[in-house]
């Protein structure tokens, strides 16, 4: 008989047990959300391929065409575009996404117990998607240019790994600072903005100076792109460790403190949404 | 251990109100301009001073324990804590103090559809609701037919939502929260929502929930025939604090008497303006219960006593008193009179007795009207006494509203049968074909 007990001050043991027993919420929540997103438009899920081919192509235009900026050898600039806006699509989409998805879903919240970290969570999911079909997208424009990615390939998974981990920390912070300080609507907008000029993502990285370099790297955007080129691209540009390890000790202080801070803030969630 | 499923002990919610400190009175113009000129130069911080917080308390010192398998109404005024309450044991919220053990998976109803979403369709949102409920897929999968049927939507199950009737939008959502399998199922003013004929299909399947899978309901409702009807036991919220726990018909009772608010004994003082002439003042009519006079909660299953004290100021007059029942959309119920008698000058006192299980619930009020020679009226005032009678009894049936009807006795009824062919008196229909 499992028993459970409420009191002021107490962290629930069985919280991550319930996060597993509510595994399908995120399914659920996610498929809702994209469900949701193309009902009643003309053309569906086709504005998911749409909206990346246009900004790449302006991307391109814009870096290599007017700004005169180059890509490494044998790389065609459009593939190196791409290969940025992969991740950075996912991670900007997923902090707007979840930075307003627990205000979006008030109704639940106050209405109804569930490990609240499904939702911030579900929301990353749905963005993921959009990444998937990013993913194909990417591999239609290399078959296109006639792009053979190398070995290097193998280590796409662990980039996406942390592009998860970045993704999910910072939308936790935001999110759980969102339900108190609703500030954050107007600031989080600003965020991904701001975030688009001090990544690589319409450049390679190699034009940064070298004595911003490091405070370049800080952003954990920068290594985690760095390394989608690095595997797409056979290895090219090549990858600067101090990028890629500033990007995963970034990764792993933003998505643990992330987490303690929500569970932190979960508790009152429902009292002052 | 006891048997409790759940046990509350000395459960209290605290919420910090902010207020804006009020604004003095400034009585003269110079000082309106000096303070005014002051608070310009107010620190931000002092500014924060000035808004006050202030302690609330949701809920205080509640404790109670429900035993498996039981019925627990909670009744209480809006405001109560009853939300509150059930928000903390469906772990919405967390409680300030105290400390609540469950032994069981609690699944709350606080509000059916919740978690709808309106583009998605009806079969969509069955899954996603369920889901949210903390069913399984496959145990969704299990029960969607069953859901479907009980909400009557079949045709519509891929129509978005948001074009259903409010009808079927609520139909449906209560057929997912219904068929829920939880230990503990928390259960919140569900029956407030449908017509009639749904209100009917809830309500039993609440009473099949509670009955015979023995599963722990909580339910909250402001339906006192409802919570007789389906609760053992229930606690009485009052202002955040516990009135009065116990069994169901003692609670709902103590409910009922408190909630009462108008005083039904009108008592005049004043021989120049109490209802009546030169002849005859009226002095009080007091309504009450006929087996205890001091009980002035009335239920349709209580002989009510009507009890009338009148002075007269002349001597042989030929009198008596007449009253018209009027109801709440002003039918008059019934006429009733005293016998016809010649009073002296003096204090009299007309008692009328008005038989149990013959007015239906509802408001109530007096029109009096004085007879003198059995056939002249000499005064007529309305309104001169109301009172409200309540509906407590249990019902055999599953609806729980207000049966229609000026009057609501109880009437003989038997049903025999089944008959042999050519039995019955008026002929039949000839061979039954069995569907």
């Amino acid at each position: 008989m499992p028993e459970l007990i409420i009191e002021a001050e107490r962290t629930e043991k069985n919280y991550w047990r319930d996060l597993w027993r509510f595994r399908e919420l995120f399914y659920f929540l996610a498929l809702r959300d994209i469900l949701v997103r193309y009902k009643q438009t003309v053309m569906g899920i086709a504005w998911a391929v749409v909206r990346p081919l246009l900004t790449m192509l302006i991307f391109s235009v814009i870096f290599n065409r007017v700004a005169k900026l180059h890509a490494p050898a044998a790389v065609p600039y459009a593939l190196l575009v791409m290969a940025g806006m992969l991740p950075w699509q996912f991670i900007s989409a997923s902090l707007a996404a979840s930075a307003d998805s627990l205000i979006l879903n008030s109704n639940l919240v106050s209405k109804i117990y569930f490990p609240r970290l499904i939702v911030p969570a579900s929301s990353v999911i749905t963005s993921f998607v959009d990444f998937l079909i990013t993913v194909a997208l990417m591999a239609i424009m290399m078959a296109w240019y006639r792009f053979v990615p190398d070995w290097r390939l193998v280590g796409l998974p662990i980039f996406v790994v942390l592009a998860f981990a970045a993704s999910i920390g910072a939308g936790l912070w935001l999110c759980a600072l969102n339900v108190e300080f609703r500030d954050f609507r107007y600031i989080v907008p600003f965020v991904v903005q701001f975030g688009l000029y001090v990544s690589p993502v319409g450049f390679s990285s190699t034009v940064v100076p070298g004595k911003w370099r490091f405070l370049f790297s800080l952003n954990p955007a920068v290594g985690i792109i760095d390394g989608f080129r690095w595997s797409l691209l056979r290895g090219q540009p090549l990858i600067w460790w101090p990028d890629l390890i500033n990007a995963i000790l970034v990764t792993v202080i933003l998505f643990f403190s992330g987490i303690w801070y929500f569970r932190r803030m979960e508790r009152t969630f429902a009292d002052v949404i | 251990m006891s048997d409790a499923i759940i046990s509350v002990v000395n459960l209290g919610k605290k919420y910090a109100l902010l207020h804006q400190e009020e604004r003095a009175h400034y009585k003269t113009l110079r000082e309106t301009l000096v303070k005014s000129a002051a608070s310009l130069f107010r620190r931000r911080n002092e500014l924060e001073r000035a808004r006050t917080r202030e302690e609330f308390w949701a809920l205080k010192n509640i404790s109670f324990d429900v035993e498996r398998g039981k019925v627990l109404g909670i009744i209480g005024r809006n405001g109560a804590g009853k939300s509150t309450l059930l928000k903390i044991l469906s772990r919405i919220t967390t409680p300030s103090e105290g400390r609540v053990t469950l032994r069981g998976r609690v699944a709350s109803l606080l509000e059916v559809g919740t978690g709808f979403h309106p583009e998605l369709t009806g079969r969509e949102n069955i899954f996603l609701n369920g889901s949210i409920l903390s069913m399984s897929h496959a145990e969704i999968r299990r029960k969607f037919d069953e859901i479907v049927n009980f909400a009557g939507v079949e045709k519509f199950l891929d129509t978005p939502v948001k074009r259903y009737s409010s009808g079927m939008y609520v139909r449906l959502a209560f057929a997912v929260a219904a068929h829920l399998e939880p230990e503990i199922l928390v259960v919140d003013e569900v029956l407030a929502v449908g017509d009639a004929e749904f209100q009917k299909k809830s309500m039993s399947k609440m009473q099949d929930v509670a009955s015979s899978t023995g599963r722990t309901v909580l339910f909250v409702s402001h339906n006192m025939i409802a919570v007789r009807s389906l609760c053992e036991q229930a606690v009485f919220l009052e202002r955040g604090r516990l009135k009065h726990a116990g069994p169901a018909d003692a609670v709902v009772a103590s409910y009922l008497s408190e909630s009462m608010e108008s005083n039904p004994t009108p008592i005049w003082d004043n021989p120049a303006t109490a209802p009546g002439n030169s002849i005859i003042r009226i002095r009080s009519i007091s309504i009450s219960d006929a087996n205890d006079p001091k009980c002035i909660f009335l239920s349709m299953q209580t002989e009510i006593q009507i009890e009338t004290e009148y002075t007269m100021f002349a001597t042989k007059v030929l009198l008596h008193i007449t009253y018209h029942l009027l109801n709440d959309q002003g039918i008059t119920v019934l006429t009733t009179y005293s016998k016809p008698q010649v009073h002296s000058a003096g204090n009299y006192r007309a008692v009328c007795r008005i038989p149990r299980n013959l007015l239906n619930s509802g408001g109530y009020s007096l029109k009096l009207i004085i007879v003198q020679n059995e056939n002249l009226a000499i005064y007529e005032k309305q309104d001169l006494a109301s009172f409200n009678v309540e509906d407590t009894a249990q019902r055999d049936t599953a609806y729980m509203g207000r049966e229609p009807g000026i009057v609501q006795p109880i009437l003989e009824w038997s049903t025999e049968g089944p008959f042999q062919q050519g039995e019955l008196r008026y002929g039949d229909f000839g061979q039954i074909q069995n569907r």
